[in-house]
């Protein structure tokens, strides 16, 4: 399937910056289901960009750019060619071993009733058969909106709520995942499943499992990602691999506009 | 240089300058109140008061206008920022964030000069008040002579221009003050009450010795005024601090190769000062005179923090 | 505790008195009156409290900056004694690097099941964000600070291993300027080695390390968090020492992967930075999302090879408390040899063997919590009541993994002024090892922290502890002993002469 994604990000400020140091992860990188045919990072205003590799393996830019600005741009163009695999990745660059995985941080945190949750889904099943049972689980549980994930919203803060967004699918995910033994991660990427135009690219999960490697689970589509999906980067969890992470200089306060386009063909 | 150590050493100097200033200022109207034989009293602290513009924040305290209160509010109030302790805090403060950049003996100095206010301070009687007045500048001096047996480098050279910018505004509001004093009732222009204010602006600016050596026709304002004006002999003058302010200025830029808007605006003032005549101001108004001089000194110190990118 | 303590000075503690190498320092500390040291240890705290050599007292205002105690009489070591000592520090820093190249690279020590893999990956001070990065040259722990205690002449253990900003050498060269000027006549009695050349050896060190291709002469400076940090005059002092910079993270921009600092004249290239902050505050971008403190792209410039990181970032979890029990494995793992310098014994209850042995010996051992900090979560089993141990017993058999036991240790004393005279008190000690492109080299003294209370094993400043000189005599004819060797390589020599 071939994915074109444009991805536009603006910030708007309400004085100006002297100077905008902002670090992407928004390069995909090639593995055995997904080649990047075209990949381009566009910004808006002079800006220098520096190629790099973090511990995860993931692609990044840094971007340095002189004030004074009113606001930043930066467009993400590009298309990428992907096969189906169910759900198991091949050929991933994976400079971490696996059980780091299963260190928890404060937004993946499972707090009791998680836990339980995660316990009496999986219980008694395989470990893949497990992690399936987790993903329905979740998907039937709660309503998916589209809005802007909360700031600094919990996996365990979520868990009580009916309605919640992507990002907090795949924490929720993570988290259990972890509760019970099962080394997981945060993944963004872009997936042409969804509503266009959405305020966020989109977030979902892998796991690990012994003898199989790192499999991906969507809940947000109840599903393991296939073709459909686009990998950019992994972390422990979703601000750890946000799309960008950013520092300024300068007074004032910044409005953040995000756009995704994803289009397919088979 | 750092941009923040010059932004520190610069407000250093001013802050030390400042709190040496107002020292001088207790002292002076401590002696017109009490060690006179025609005690001034509350005229006396209610001058002292408005030299540094703080009349309302005084009253603001709700203190009553007594020497002590005014003592301790110029002295050692920890909510008056502009009381010595405050200032050598701030100098302190400034100096801790440049240590490397002083000598220990200049670093002891302020230091010390803070630690005179260590404790908490009381009410003080004028015997008291004449002690600490004396520590404090005995360590500012201290500290002047520690920065002049500094290597004369871009660190002292930021210290003297805080300095300087911080006297000429000192001196000017010393001056004015003259303004703002009405005379009491039934005294004269050219009266005692009158000659003692006159003697203790010199007090303040320690030129009593300086004016009699210079005008031999006794103590009259026309004399003071062009002394604290246009003298560059004394080193407390405005003429003489607007032109260590072009000094200080001057080696910066010889250091770095390079010049801006602050040295422009500086020697343009220096001019401009040396073409000035004494009468003339007085003539013109010298209130007017010297507000404007405190209002362009300003500019320059915004000039000064734009060129040496303070922020 | 049955017998007396070792005392550095006055040896076993029978009537006899002092050690034989040291009876001169003892006859000096008879003939010296108390009203003598006292007023010469006032006269030291004195100059300590002008220079502003203070330390902040959390939750207290400004005017509570206290210094930290001075007492006058000095802690000595004998040339051959520091000369193994030395050899032991060396080899543990050794180790110590070799494990953080391989921990962040190729995990060597996991893959071969020396250590668990979960000790490290599930450990927080174990930073993925900065794996894969290599530091110019391959040096990560350039600073360390081995906490040493010692129970005889030459029983020297680690009590804990300092790799992140270790401090306290303001004090080492602070107190022995304080001695040479209140009691000249000891260096005239003792060749005492010198340790005022640090500062040199340090920028030495910063400079061997600087990115390759900065050309001549690398710029370093020292970050700090700011003049309100505790350890603010060490900063400006290691920085005045050394004539480089005193930065704050605001003085410091990236721009295209390239550090520069603010100056008057524009922005200067920087190619060292010695940090005195903690990781979590090096670079918002990387660390700590929520904090906007910090140089943001710093770690970008570090993983691009365009400047070093004293001590690099990640180090933690080369001193963290968990892996502590197991350095004994990790110094044998990467130098072939065992120890020289032991680890105060310790029990970890997760294996059942040791715990078997804590159970039946609980009475006589401390167990600590491994993730416990500030004496929480600790039992001391000789002063323990029955409760409490039994308490203890339950909480090991529910969660051994959670607890480490080690023996009471009788640490060693030293004459130290109080309030009643001279008389012994409890000593630990802090030397510091330095790692350059160059080698490893230890510098001839150290932090001696001193328990100022009768019987105290409490050495910290925040609870009445106070600080000695420490002082290494040379070896007869002017030899100095120096310990040189390349990173990875065992090799440690002695160079003649002085000059360090």
């Amino acid at each position: 399937m071939r994915l074109t994604i444009d991805h536009r990000t603006t910030y708007r400020f309400t004085a100006p910056q002297g100077r905008v140091v902002q670090l992407l992860r928004m390069t995909p990188r090639d593995t055995h289901d997904q080649t990047v045919a075209e990949w381009n990072i566009a910004v808006d205003c002079d800006a220098r960009l520096r190629q790099h590799r973090d511990g995860f393996g993931n692609l990044t830019t840094m971007l340095y750019a002189e004030g004074p600005l009113d606001a930043i741009e930066i467009t993400v163009v590009g298309e990428v060619v992907t096969s189906s695999s169910s759900g198991v990745l091949h050929g991933t660059f994976e400079p971490l071993p696996a059980p780091l995985f299963l260190r928890t941080t404060p937004p993946t945190h499972a707090e009791a009733a998680l836990t339980a949750f995660a316990r009496e889904t999986t219980a008694d099943r395989t470990p893949i058969a497990a992690l399936h049972a987790l993903n329905a689980a979740l998907h039937e549980r709660f309503a998916v909106v589209d809005g802007r994930p909360e700031p600094g919203l919990t996996a365990t803060a979520a868990f009580v709520r009916d309605a919640v967004t992507t990002r907090d699918m795949a924490q929720m995910f993570i988290a259990a995942a972890r509760a019970i033994g099962v080394p997981a991660r945060y993944v963004t990427g872009y997936c042409d499943a969804l509503p266009n135009g959405r305020p966020t690219p989109h977030g979902w999960a892998d796991a690990w499992v012994d003898g199989l490697g790192w499999i991906g689970f969507d809940p947000t589509l109840g599903l393991s990602p296939e073709e459909h999906h686009v990998r950019v980067a992994v972390a422990l969890d979703a601000a750890g691999c946000s799309p960008v992470a950013g520092s300024r200089l300068g007074e004032g306060r910044e409005c953040l506009d995000v756009e995704v386009q994803v289009s397919g063909q088979a | 240089m750092l941009s923040r150590t010059a932004a520190s050493l610069y407000w250093l100097g001013r802050y030390i300058e400042r709190a040496d200033f107002i020292a001088r200022l207790v002292e002076a109207t401590l002696r017109l109140d009490v060690l006179s034989t025609r005690s001034a009293g509350e005229d006396a602290w209610r001058t002292a008061l408005s030299v540094g513009e703080t009349s309302e924040a005084f009253a603001a305290s709700g203190s009553p206008l007594t020497r002590e209160d005014v003592v301790h509010f110029l002295l050692a109030s920890s909510a008056h920022p502009g009381s010595i302790l405050r200032c050598l805090a701030l100098a302190r403060d400034n100096a801790r964030a440049v240590r490397t950049a002083l000598s220990r003996e200049a670093w002891q100095a302020i230091n010390g000069a803070w630690l005179i206010f260590d404790q908490r301070m009381g009410r003080l009687d004028p015997t008291a008040t004449l002690a600490v007045v004396d520590a404090v500048k005995a360590e500012t001096r201290g500290f002047e002579g520690a920065v002049h047996r500094m290597l004369r480098n871009q660190t002292t050279s930021f210290i003297r221009l805080g300095q300087a910018v911080e006297r000429t505004d000192n001196t000017a509001r010393l001056l004015d003050v003259k303004y703002h004093i009405l005379l009491p009732e039934g005294e004269r222009v050219g009266g005692t009450v009158d000659r003692d204010q006159w003697t203790t602006i010199l007090q303040t600016v320690s030129a009593v010795t300086a004016f009699r050596w210079l005008y031999n026709d006794g103590l009259n304002p026309t004399n003071v005024i062009d002394l604290l004006l246009s003298r560059v002999e004394l080193p407390r003058s405005i003429a003489a601090s607007i032109e260590e302010t072009v000094t200080a200025l001057t080696a910066l830029a010889r250091a770095s190769g390079t010049q801006g808007e602050a040295d422009r605006m500086a020697r343009t003032r220096q001019a401009r000062v040396a073409r000035t005549r004494t009468g003339d101001v007085i003539a013109a108004g010298l209130h007017q005179h010297l507000q404007a001089l405190i209002a362009e000194n300003a500019h320059l110190h915004d000039a000064i923090g734009r060129q040496f990118k303070f922020h | 505790m049955g017998t007396a303590p070792f005392d550095e000075i006055m040896g076993a503690g029978d009537a006899d008195g002092a050690r034989p190498e040291l009876r001169e320092l003892c006859g000096w500390l008879t003939d010296t009156p108390d009203g003598e040291l006292r007023r010469r240890q006032q006269s030291a705290e004195t100059t300590f409290r002008q220079l502003g050599i203070t330390f902040a007292v959390y939750g207290e205002s400004e005017a509570s900056e206290r210094i930290i105690p001075f007492d006058i009489v000095p802690r000595v070591f004998l040339a051959d004694e520091w000369a193994r000592l030395s050899e032991g520090l060396v080899q543990r820093v050794e180790a110590i690097n070799a494990f953080l190249v391989d921990i962040y690279g190729e995990q060597r020590i996991l893959k071969e099941g020396v250590l668990p893999a979960d000790l490290i990956l599930g450990n927080a001070q174990f930073r993925p964000e900065i794996a894969g990065i290599r530091p110019p040259h391959d040096v990560w722990a350039h600073i360390c600070g081995i906490d040493l205690v010692r129970t005889g002449p030459d029983d020297f253990f680690v009590l804990e291993d300092n790799a992140r900003t270790p401090s306290g050498v303001s004090y080492m060269l602070e107190n022995r300027e304080a001695m040479v000027r209140l009691c000249p006549e000891l260096f005239a009695k003792f060749r005492v080695a010198a340790v005022d050349s640090y500062p040199d050896r340090l920028l030495e060190t910063m400079r061997s390390v600087a990115p390759r291709g900065c050309g001549g002469r690398p710029t370093c400076v020292v970050l700090t968090p700011g003049h309100y940090n505790s350890a603010y005059y060490e900063h400006s002092f290691l920085a005045d020492s050394m004539g480089v910079e005193l930065v704050e993270a605001a003085d410091l921009v990236v721009d295209d992967d390239v550090v520069y600092m603010r100056t008057i004249e524009g922005r200067v290239r920087v190619d060292v930075i010695y940090r005195r902050v903690d990781d979590d505050f090096l670079d918002p971008l990387v660390f700590r999302p929520d904090s906007m403190l910090g140089v943001p792209g710093l770690i970008a410039a570090y993983a691009a090879g365009n400047v070093a990181i004293i001590n690099a970032p990640g180090n933690g979890i080369a001193d963290d408390k968990a892996i502590y029990s197991y350095m004994p494995e990790i110094v044998k793992f990467y130098s072939g040899s065992e120890a020289r310098l032991p680890n105060v014994e310790t029990y970890r209850c997760r294996e059942p063997e040791a715990l078997r042995y804590v159970l039946d010996h609980l009475d006589e051992l401390v167990v600590k919590l491994v993730d416990g900090s500030g004496g929480y979560g600790m039992l001391v089993g000789p002063t323990a009541s029955k409760a409490e141990v039994e308490r203890f017993r339950a909480a090991l058999i529910a969660q051994p993994e959670r607890y480490i036991a080690q023996p009471t240790l009788a640490l060693s004393t030293v004459p130290t002024l109080v309030e009643q005279g001279v008389a012994p008190r409890h000593v630990d000690f802090r030397p510091f090892v330095l790692s350059g492109a160059k080698g490893v080299q230890v510098v001839p003294g150290g932090l001696t922290r001193v328990a100022l209370r009768e019987g105290s094993l409490v050495v910290n400043s925040s609870q009445g502890g106070g600080t000695k000189d420490s002082f290494v005599l040379m070896a007869e004819q002017g030899t100095m002993t120096q310990s040189m060797s390349g990173i990875g390589g065992g090799m440690t020599q002695t160079l003649r002469g002085g000059m360090l």
